[in-house]
């Protein structure tokens, strides 16, 4: 490896040829401080436009000062990030980024997790320099996220996930000069642009630009009504990451921690959409089987492979990008909804309520959760089957909002019979998880054999596409993975262009899987954070006593007493769906 | 007799076009005809004069009689007096500004006679339609000696040795650009031509376009052979109809002559430009700008390195030069680099093309050899000031170029002395002003354009230029303090020290240059709240001077707003919070009654 | 016919073809620097012939190798001598001949142009031309 030295600081250092100073700043342990750099380390994630202009630093010898985030370091080089000349710069720069900020951090969502916040923080800001003009945007309001553009400093990290993470391309930089900004094509609203609602441009904004709708109040006066019964579940990612809002490390489990905390805001059943991802794997699982055999017994009209159909960006991503492929994915809901539709028919029926006096409020580490459950046809004489989803963030507002400290809280259980679920259906929660759970359940009816082992590390890790063979008795089943729309986009246009040889794929939307969805704390752009929960994850299925979703005896009884079998009518009309053609219709405007 | 005795050149650039220099040609020709003198004159149509101001300009040949602003009308006499009777049609010649002397011939023009023209050679001269003439102005016998008799690197040397550097402003060394791009391994290179010429006020990359499009495209081969690229791309913008269509022409042309293609003169290298259109916005004159907008991206610049030499079009390497670069480069191999760099200074070879204007007498496009002082172009090819006024300033190098006073009028021009005189030499913008002008409200002029031209992406070009503007805004309106001048300083210096390219890197050089020229005139804005020049009108107040004011009424009659107010034939007076100050009173008084306070 | 142009030396000899064409440009750019010729041509030159000797001057000119520029010039004021000349010897104070005639032609190119010697039949100048008013 070739090597250079330079001096930071007046530290002398050697590193590796090709790092920025930035990096070359971190060995030595200067922080230089960001604004809109990120990079999300080992994920193939950077954005690094040097636009900000907050981490320049003074380079011997160089007329202006160096952008620290995109400047290489090179051999020989002397530099101060400290001097008076790069602390006027910085702090001016900094006060210029302010002055054109609406003075709203008391107010704002994004309070004490704003990064330009962080930043006047530490550069010891009291006064703003410079006043002036500041720009006003209209809010953008859409089922997912809002827009509140005032607050854009034009780091351009929604842009980049938008279009080099996700390839979604909504979220570009339109206007000059003061004028810039970043919007949708036209500065159209979200809600008329092909978004995913993947809220990926809301996990990396720095600051209050981008955020989710925020449903707490709708939850807090279901909760306060007492006509209603609420049952709330939780998606598997949200126990690897709820822990970090209240101070634990990330990767702590908190599980049961966060089932006592819903009981103690006052839902009256505490459920999981573990189970209703036990029932997704019977019910997709068995589609798989199903293509899978006419395949094999030489049907032309099967589509193989079969793609998983649980992430609600996805599913509008190829609804809007891929219309003509889309009776390609699995029918089956995604487990937030096939939770809703059974507790509004067989939970509600149990519990001799009527539909329209049972609230279904969903746990989520997503944002596109919101829009999914807003689908009007996942509802049923227009009340939903989810009434509201709300994501790991609201969460813990809601629990700092109801005085509860978490820390001190007991772990307890889930409520039976919707609360039960097998390792497999935690897995969801990360990249990889879903198919894993299918294999785990389709190798076992299609062999009709017990699984020598049940960990696939073949299908596990962060590589953005991977693929795996898993041999069915025999028979080998080829298996492609894809987290990130970029990296699903790839497997998509093989599909259509007939070079697809995989059985069955899974997608999901956000980089990670749900663990880093759109809707979970803040990560700042620290991928160790991401590892460190999907770790957890693993290791709540690892501690599972049943792990392969046949076997959960709740999801057996609901068969036995309400849906008969897997893909039968009744499960069919209330576990299945279709999807549309978006390549051109836009939602009406209200 | 085969041979015509007599041709007239018709400037068909842009500007003398929309002055009907069309319809010039169209009825020379017709008058010709009608007195059966088609055969022996020919009416020819060519690119710039670089005298635009004067425009239509009519030139005739072998007498090199050079007529102003031509009518369509005067073309009865032309041909009646000059092509029947040889006598010079008086009223079209122009008239020396200083003694209001007819010129006849365009070697006895103040305007040109200390131009030397190498990049705008062929322009006024040839028909920019016809590759021929080009041609017989050594055309594409550069192109044809050095892809069939040197190396590339030969021809490189060649390139450094002459001391070219980059016309479009930054000044980089052109052959060394070259070489780089020469050393970088790639199968797929490209030569890209800057085009888009968006300094306000200069159009020498249009002229020569317009004027002598096959010197471009000559060129461009050239770099092409030199660099290892099979393919050019000339990035214009579309506001330029006229240089696309003579480009188009001229591009037609030259692949009927196989001097583009497969093959060229059967060396065995091929080489094809392709046209790319911008919209107009300035910061994609900026190469990593340029590029990306090439490309299909938004117009915005990207950190270098990597620069576009390594990195560029497409991700392959790209070699970018400016028109007027290129302009230079079949000269330079026809005549050699010991030529070349004889003319200009030690580190500045050759010429500059300047579009001159602003208050001086000549406005126009000119060439000069480097080195040439501010002091020749200003008072000896631009004429002096207008109306007999005094130089106030000079400011070179564009929108974000600096403001030079007297004391620079001395100084050589050339890059490195413009830019240590606090200016640049940009793309070759050069505006004079005189004592009449404001240097806040110049600066505040200058910024609102930087302004406008940011692609908003790094913070201190999108908000710190706002705010210049801002506090530039407050000082014109006499609301400014001094430390508002101090903050001027600290802003301007941080801007230039972190913004991201050349546009935000120089953006704040008016006001630079101006507060450190003109600290008085900005201190009066402050703290007295005066504008000396007379330009801010929130710090004018007309006054009448009751002892010279008759009461005739009609300042009360003109004023817009009804400030006025008086008895007839006794003094008048103007109400101060009616008063707009549009000057309309102090216009009309033919008493000499109002003053301006 | 297809025009390409095959090799450099291809190229050279459309180069000589057009320059011809363009002569007069080329000559009217430096025009101080060759002899200039001016044919006064206003009705009274013309009705000496002065047209034809002006198109004579053009081709004894060309057939000797002169580079010059002809042009015509209004009347001179020397009616009684037409055809009447100027020529204008780079260096040299311009001189006016009267009564030329093709051999009178001939001989001025010959002896004043070429070889430098004036001959007779020269005319005092009295009169200055706009350019002179100028200096």
């Amino acid at each position: 490896m070739d090597t250079i030295k330079l001096t930071i600081d007046n530290k002398e250092i050697e590193v590796e040829k090709g790092i920025t100073i930035l990096e070359a700043a971190q060995k030595v342990g200067v922080h230089i401080p960001t604004l809109c750099h990120m990079k999300l380390h080992d994920m193939g994630i950077e954005n690094k436009p040097g636009g900000c202009r907050v981490c320049v630093v003074e380079v011997e010898g160089r007329r202006n000062l160096a952008p620290s985030c995109v400047t290489e370091a090179s051999d020989g080089m002397t530099i101060n990030t400290h001097s008076m000349r790069v602390i006027n710069a910085r702090r001016t720069v900094t006060e210029l980024i302010i002055s054109d900020h609406p003075f709203e951090c008391l107010t704002c969502a994004k309070s004490g997790e704003c990064e330009l916040q962080d930043l006047a923080h530490d550069m010891g800001i009291r006064e703003i320099h410079y006043e002036g003009e500041k720009s006003t945007y209209r809010e953008d309001t859409s089922p997912a996220i809002i827009r509140d553009m005032d607050k854009c400093i034009m780091c351009r990290r929604c842009e980049m996930m938008c279009n080099e993470v996700q390839t979604v391309g909504v979220l570009s930089a339109i206007n000059r000069g003061f004028n810039a900004v970043v919007a949708p094509a036209f500065e159209e609203n979200l809600d008329h642009s092909v978004c995913t609602y993947c809220g990926q441009c809301v996990a990396v904004c720095p600051t209050g630009a981008l955020t989710e709708v925020d449903h707490t109040p709708a939850v807090i006066r279901a909760l306060s009504d007492p006509s209603k019964t609420v049952v709330v579940q939780t998606a598997p990612a949200v126990r690897a990451a709820l822990g970090e809002e209240f101070g634990y490390e990330p990767g702590t489990l908190v599980t049961g921690k966060m089932a006592a905390a819903l009981r103690r805001l006052g839902f009256d059943f505490i459920f999981d959409t573990d189970f209703a991802a036990d029932l997704t794997i019977m019910e997709e699982g068995t589609e798989l089987l199903d293509r899978l055999t006419r395949h094999l017994n030489g049907d032309k009209d099967v589509k193989l492979p079969i793609l998983t159909s649980c992430c609600p960006a996805w599913v509008k991503f190829f609804e809007h990008q891929f219309p003509g492929m889309k009776d390609i994915p699995s029918s089956a809901k995604s487990p937030q909804q096939m939770f809703g539709s059974i507790a509004k028919s067989y939970f509600a029926e149990k519990q001799k309520v009527d539909r329209k006096d049972l609230v279904v409020v969903s746990i989520m580490p997503c944002v596109a959760k919101k829009y999914e459950c807003s689908r009007d046809e996942f509802s049923v004489d227009g009340n939903p089957d989810v009434d509201y989803a709300i994501t790991t963030r609201e969460l813990a507002a809601l629990i700092k909002l109801s005085n509860i400290e978490f820390k001190s809280l007991p772990e307890e259980d889930f409520d039976h019979p919707l609360g039960e679920s097998t390792g497999a259906a935690v897995i969801f929660g990360t990249t990889g998880g879903v198919i894993e759970a299918a294999v785990r359940t389709a190798y076992e009816l299609q062999t009709k054999k017990p699984l020598p082992k049940l960990d696939f590390d073949e299908l596990r890790g962060m590589e953005g596409v991977r693929e795996a063979t898993i041999d069915f008795d025999g028979l080998p089943i080829r298996i492609g993975i894809a987290h990130g729309l970029g990296n699903a986009r790839k497997l998509l246009e093989d599909i259509r262009d007939g070079k697809s040889h995989f059985h069955a794929i899974e997608i999901m939307s956000c980089p990670g899987g749900c663990i880093g969805g759109g809707g979970q704390p803040y990560h700042h752009s620290d991928s160790s954070v991401l590892k460190k929960r999907q770790m957890a994850i693993y290791k709540e299925d690892g501690a599972k006593k049943i792990r392969k979703s046949h076997e959960n005896p709740y999801i057996a009884k609901l068969y036995e007493e309400f849906l008969g079998e897997p893909m039968s009518e009744k499960a069919h009309h209330l576990l299945h769906t279709s999807y549309f053609d978006r390549s051109t219709v836009f939602e009406q405007e209200d | 007799m085969a041979d015509s005795k007599m041709h007239i050149l018709v400037c068909g650039g842009t500007g003398c076009r929309a002055s009907q220099s069309e319809q010039i040609v169209g009825d020379l020709k017709a008058e010709l005809e009608n007195r059966n003198l088609e055969n022996d004159v020919r009416v020819i149509t060519t690119g710039c004069f670089g005298f635009c101001e004067k425009g239509p300009v009519v030139k005739v040949v072998p007498d090199n009689t050079f007529y102003t602003e031509v009518r369509p009308s005067d073309v009865v006499d032309i041909v009646n007096e000059h092509v029947v009777k040889g006598r010079p049609v008086k009223r079209l010649l122009y008239k020396n500004p200083k003694n209001d002397y007819s010129v006849t011939t365009t070697s006895n023009i103040d305007f040109y006679k200390k131009q030397i023209r190498i990049a705008l050679r062929n322009c006024g001269f040839v028909d920019p339609e016809n590759i021929d003439e080009y041609i017989a102005r050594d055309g594409y016998e550069a192109l044809g000696k050095c892809i069939s008799e040197f190396s590339p690197e030969e021809v490189i040397a060649t390139v450094k040795d002459s001391g070219l550097r980059g016309r479009g402003g930054g000044g980089f060394p052109t052959g060394l650009k070259w070489e780089i791009t020469r050393n970088v391994e790639n199968e797929q290179k490209y030569v890209v031509c800057n085009a888009d010429e968006g300094d306000p006020g200069a159009f020498m990359d249009r002229s020569i376009l317009e004027g002598d499009p096959h010197s471009v495209i000559e060129a461009m081969a050239i770099c092409g052979y030199c660099i290892g690229a099979d393919t050019g791309l000339v990035y214009i913008r579309a506001e330029y109809p006229l240089a696309i269509n003579r480009l188009k022409t001229a591009l037609a042309q030259s692949r009927e002559y196989g001097l583009l293609g497969d093959d060229i003169l059967g060396s065995g290298f091929n080489f094809d430009i392709e046209i790319r259109y911008g919209a107009g916005a300035f910061v994609c004159g900026e190469e990593t700008a340029l590029i990306h907008s090439m490309e299909g991206h938004r117009g915005e610049p990207t950190f270098k390195p990597p620069f576009p030499s390594v990195s560029g079009y497409m991700g392959k390497p790209t070699n970018v030069n400016n028109v007027e670069t290129f302009a230079n480069i079949p000269v330079i191999i026809n005549k050699g680099a010991k030529w070349f760099s004889k003319i200009g200074t030690e580190k500045s070879k050759g010429t500059k093309v300047f579009a001159l204007a602003g208050k001086v007498n000549n406005v126009g496009l000119i060439e000069v050899p480097m080195g040439i002082t501010l002091r020749e172009v200003i008072f000896d090819i631009g004429g002096g000031i207008r109306n007999g006024r005094k130089f106030k300033s000079v400011q070179t190098g564009g929108p974000s170029g600096g403001c030079l006073t007297d004391k620079d009028l001395d100084t050589p021009i050339d890059y490195d002395n413009l830019i240590a005189a606090g200016s640049m030499m940009g793309s070759g913008g050069m505006i004079v002003m005189d004592e009449d002008d404001c240097m806040v409200s110049i600066s505040k002029f200058y910024l609102e354009f930087t302004l406008e031209e940011s692609c908003g992406k790094c913070t201190p070009c999108r908000i710190g230029n706002k705010r210049l503007h801002e506090i530039l805004n407050k000082i014109t309106k006499g609301e400014g303090t001094e430390e508002d001048l101090e903050r001027l300083n600290v802003l301007s210096n941080v801007i230039k020290d972190t913004s991201l390219c050349g546009l935000g890197q120089t953006s704040p050089n008016p006001v630079l240059s101006t507060i450190k020229n003109f600290y008085d005139e900005y201190k009066a804005h402050v703290t007295e709240g005066t504008c000396p020049a007379g330009q801010c009108k929130d710090l004018l107040k007309y006054e009448i001077i009751p002892d010279l004011c008759t009461g005739c009424t009609v300042c009360f009659r003109n004023c817009p707003v009804s400030a006025i107010s008086g008895e007839r034939k006794s003094p008048h007076y103007i109400d101060q919070s009616l008063c707009i100050k549009c000057g309309v009173c102090y216009d009309k008084c033919k008493f000499k009654a109002i003053r301006i306070a | 016919m297809s025009k390409k142009v095959k090799s450099l030396a291809d190229l050279k000899k459309i180069k000589s073809d057009v320059q011809q064409k363009m002569k007069l440009r080329e000559q009217g750019d430096h025009a101080e620097q060759i002899v200039q010729i001016k044919v006064a041509m206003a009705t009274c030159g013309i009705a000496s012939g002065a047209k034809e000797v002006m198109e004579f001057i053009i081709e004894e000119l060309d057939f000797k190798g002169v580079d010059a520029v002809v042009t015509q010039t209004g009347c001179m004021g020397y009616c009684y001598a037409e055809p009447t000349i100027e020529v204008i010897v780079p260096g040299q104070d311009p001189v006016i001949y009267g009564f030329v005639s093709r051999d009178k032609a001939r001989e001025i190119i010959e002896k004043h142009v070429i070889q430098g010697e004036m001959i007779d039949g020269i005319i005092p100048v009295t009169h200055k031309t706009i350019d002179d008013e100028e200096n």
